[in-house]
């Protein structure tokens, strides 16, 4: 559901095509480290206008995708 | 210097705090002081930031040894002040006893403010650090962390915590260019230490003297623009503690 907004940043950040990006990713492949991903939450928390505590480990482009929705699913 | 950074002192209201808010707005730095209940303290502490020195400060009431509490108020001052460059942990306190009498909440209040209040803020102000890609830690931990006390086994205890948590988030924060350090003051006067005129320690001060806290204070400064300098416990003791 936010795949597209991850990517894009992901793409940003790292320099890469966009279309690069798949849901798959790990974030490891991508260049972008454990504390990389923290900073990658807010940016997209300021982009998608929710607060979210990354207080878990994510590896995939879509574990973190998931991981939003389910705090998501929490709050509402 | 540190014009256009934004600082956080905890305990900025009184004693090395207050010296500190002092010593990085004279560099130009925009100061937020955090305290825990004297408003008027902190209050004048920002005025004076403001008119002698012409920054922006603004003093936050809140208990560093609140976690959610750290969080909302670290969200604030990212509201007030936009972002934040360097984070002074000074927030400390005392509650002397002989270890065979000292009562657990003496123990627990003292590792909750000192070393946990540390941990509070550093963990809600790297999220802003790392997208900064720049942070400045500065934890105020003692010379009794480095050489021990009799009678502040709880001080000791928290401010030996703090160098190993300085020196862990410097080496888990260095690839992103966040420096985090320490410094360990000997005898200062403020209202901590009181009238120390009839310590018998302070003979055993090489120097001769109590510290003021501007002297710690410009070690802070100091610190704050050491851009090779990380994972560093810097002595301000008059060399008791060498
Ligand atoms: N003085 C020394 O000889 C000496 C030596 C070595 C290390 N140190 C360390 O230097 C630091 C400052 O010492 P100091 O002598 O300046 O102390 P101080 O004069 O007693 O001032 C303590 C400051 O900490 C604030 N504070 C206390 N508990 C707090 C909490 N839970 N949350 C937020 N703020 C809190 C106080 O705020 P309020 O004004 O609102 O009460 C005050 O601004 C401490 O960490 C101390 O351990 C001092």
């Amino acid at each position: 559901m936010y795949f597209e907004s991850i990517a894009r940043i992901v793409a940003e950040r790292t320099g890469c095509d966009v279309a690069e990006v798949k849901p798959e990713s790990k974030f490891s492949e991508l260049g972008i480290d454990s504390l990389d991903t923290v900073e990658l939450l807010m940016s997209l928390e300021d982009e998608i206008g929710i607060e979210i505590e990354l207080d878990q480990k994510v590896e995939t482009i879509d574990d973190l995708d998931k991981f939003i929705q389910s705090k998501q699913e929490q709050a509402s | 210097m540190l014009k256009g950074k934004v600082a956080i002192v905890t305990g900025g209201s009184r004693g090395i705090g207050e010296a500190i808010a002092y010593e990085l707005a004279s560099k130009g730095a925009d100061i937020a002081v955090i305290y825990s209940g004297n408003v008027s303290a902190a209050e004048q502490v920002c005025r004076k930031c403001q008119e002698v020195y012409g920054v922006k400060a603004q003093a936050y009431l809140c208990n560093v040894a609140d976690f959610e509490i750290v969080k909302q108020t670290v969200a604030q001052i990212k509201a007030d002040f936009g972002t934040v460059h360097i984070l002074v942990n000074n927030a400390g306190i005392t509650r002397d006893g002989l270890v065979a009498r000292m009562k657990e909440a003496d123990f627990d209040a003292v590792l909750d403010t000192n070393l946990k209040g540390a941990f509070h803020m550093i963990r809600h102000c790297t999220g802003l650090f790392l997208r900064n890609r720049e942070g400045c830690i500065i934890n105020i931990s003692s010379v009794s962390g480095l050489i021990g006390n009799a009678g502040q086994c709880n001080y000791a205890a928290s401010k030996a915590g703090l160098i190993g948590l300085t020196k862990s988030v410097a080496r888990e924060l260095a690839p992103k260019g966040i420096r985090c350090n320490a410094i360990a003051p000997g005898f200062i006067a403020t209202d901590m230490t009181q009238d120390q005129s009839d310590n018998p320690l302070l003979a055993q001060v090489p120097l001769g003297r109590m510290g003021t806290p501007r002297e710690v204070a410009e070690a802070v400064a100091f610190l704050a623009s050491a851009d090779y300098i990380t994972g560093e416990v810097l002595r301000v003791d008059g060399g008791i503690a060498m």
